[in-house]
Order: structure tokens, then sequence, then C-alpha cells
């Protein structure tokens, strides 16, 4: 996909530090040196192609007192359809990916309650008959978002 | 101060206004002259009050951030792989951070092993064009690690089973 600089621009300097002000684009378009209608006009332009998946806040699950892990599990190719099945049926699995490897399905498990993850894992553990490694993020090595395009 | 007293202190309580207003911008803020104002709008608060209140999760990490989230996909990074790394424990914490900060790396995470399956303690999600330069860029990676690491490996997603995004009540 080529971008318009403009598009380039908005995109390197707006993945954070959106003001929290009552008019929020005036200081963001002097910024940019960018009219505030054209701001807004690339921005919703971008997010309905797909370019962007959404515009605003981005909050943080686990600071709110919930639960939020990384799981993953074994499954036999045989048996790959059906266990896709049971654990995408948890509304609490918010991601579920098939990767390459002996540990082949992963899957992001949000709840709650800190106490949620473990029931959830048993409540898989059951239906499928699998292990289920829950992996939880001990520490984040983070990194300002910084996707240059 | 015990680890769970810790714990409680860095969790910010919500109250229910809060949570309206997560539950009202948590798929995107209005793309209006006044985006706050259209929150408040709709929530029957004072603007001033949202600003306030969404500076107050800013300040404690509940908002990590505000701003445009791009598809790498749409934009051309097709490939993603989980490079997951075996790392002596004393090292980890320095190690990870300078993974973390490599341009390429967009989450990097210390995780627990399960011996003798899962000898791996760090994550490093790497985004490339293709494979290969996800390769590439693990291979950068290994050599910035040295000796430290003991063993890696690359996931490389081969099917999306399920994405539906974080919803909070």
């Amino acid at each position: 996909m080529i971008l318009h600089s403009l598009d380039r621009k908005i995109i390197n300097h707006l993945q954070g530090g959106f003001p929290l002000t009552e008019n929020p684009w005036d200081h963001l378009s002097r910024q940019l040196d960018i009219p505030v209608d054209e701001i807004i006009c690339r921005i919703g332009r971008m997010t309905s192609e797909g370019v962007l998946s959404r515009f605003g806040p981005i909050y943080n699950a686990e600071k709110m007192g919930g639960g939020l892990t990384l799981a993953a599990t074994r499954v036999e190719p045989d048996r790959y359809e059906e266990v896709t099945e049971i654990i995408n049926a948890f509304d609490e699995v918010a991601h579920n990916y098939a990767r390459d490897h002996e540990l082949n399905m992963w899957f992001v498990i949000a709840t709650e309650t800190p106490e949620g993850i473990q029931q959830v894992i048993d409540r898989i553990e059951a239906q499928t008959g699998l292990k289920v490694f829950n992996m939880p993020k001990q520490e984040e090595y983070f990194l300002e978002l910084k996707f240059e395009v | 101060m015990t680890a769970i007293q810790l714990a409680m202190t860095e969790t910010y309580e919500i109250d229910a206004i809060d949570r309206q207003i997560i539950a009202a911008t948590q798929r995107g803020l209005p793309l209006s002259n006044q985006p706050y104002h259209d929150v408040a709008k709709q929530l029957n608060l004072d603007v001033k009050d949202v600003l306030l209140r969404m500076q107050n999760m800013q300040d404690k990490g509940i908002i990590r951030r505000i701003g445009v989230i791009p598809n790498h996909y749409k934009l051309g990074y097709k490939s993603n792989g989980m490079s997951v790394w075996n790392i002596p424990e004393e090292k980890i914490s320095e190690l990870g951070q300078l993974v973390g900060s490599l341009d390429f790396v967009s989450h990097c995470y210390q995780r627990p092993r399960f011996l003798p399956e899962w000898p791996y303690n760090l994550f490093a999600m790497v985004h490339g064009k293709t494979h290969d330069e996800v390769i590439a860029k693990v291979d950068v990676i290994a050599s910035l690690l040295g000796n430290n690491n003991r063993g890696h490996e690359i996931l490389f997603s081969t099917k999306i089973l399920k994405k539906t995004g974080l919803r909070i009540g």
C-alpha cells in the first residue's frame, strides 16, 4: 500500500500523545502543519480503509484489576478443528492463533478478576482433555510505540 | 509492604463513571472537532469531568496512550514471528530492555518456563514484510544476545483462529 506523505506524517506523529484537552486538534494542527479538517478527514479515510485499526485510547486491562495471560496447548492435527471450537467458545478468549510449533495453539485469556484466569484454564483443560500452559507476563520491556511508515 | 499490598496500590480503583467512559471510547473516539465534548454529551457528563477522569486514567497507566493504531498487516507487514529465547535469569532484565528497544520488536515480555517442554523465558514479537525479513531480524537479536542466548525459536502464526479485541464491561 502506498501512503500519501501526509498520511504517513499523521501515522508517525500520532501513535500516542493525542491531547486531553477541549480542543485537541488545534495543537496538533499547528504541530503537523495540516488543517484540522484535513487531519480528521485523513484519519477517517485510513480507518475505513483499514490502514488504521482504530483512533482513540488504548486501555490496559490488567491495571483495571482484571486478569490477562497468554496460554498455549498442543493439539493433535485430527482434533484441531474441534479444539478450536471449544476454546473459541469462551468469551474470555480474546485472540487465538495457530502457530507452527509443537505447541500449536496460542491464545490470550482476559478475565474480570485475576482468579478468573485459572478457572478458565481449568475449564478448557476439562473440556479438551489437553494440558494448557499458562504463560502470564512477568515483566514487560516496553517500548513506546515506534512503528514508522 | 507485601507483594499483594503493592499490587493493590498499583491498581487504581475505577468507578462506575470511569467504566462508562471506557465503554464509550474503547472502540475509538468520535472523529469530530471536539471528540471529548461528544463523549461527555453521550454520557450526560461535563466535558471537564471526562477530561479529568481520562487524564487520571492515563497517569495511572490504565490508558496506555491515545492516538492512531496502525494495522501492521495492511501496511505491508504481512509476517509476524513470535521469537522466544532462553536467557539466564540474572540477565533477563538487562537483555529484555535491550531487545524491547529495537524498532522492529513490538512487544517484549518475560514469561515463565515450563521445563522440560518449554525452556524459553523471553518473548519478542517481530514484524516484517516477509518471513525472510523476520528471520533476518531475529538473527540480529541473536547476535546482540551472543552467549546469553541459550537457544531460541521463531513461531510464525499460520492462521488467526479468533480475534475479538479486549472488551471491558
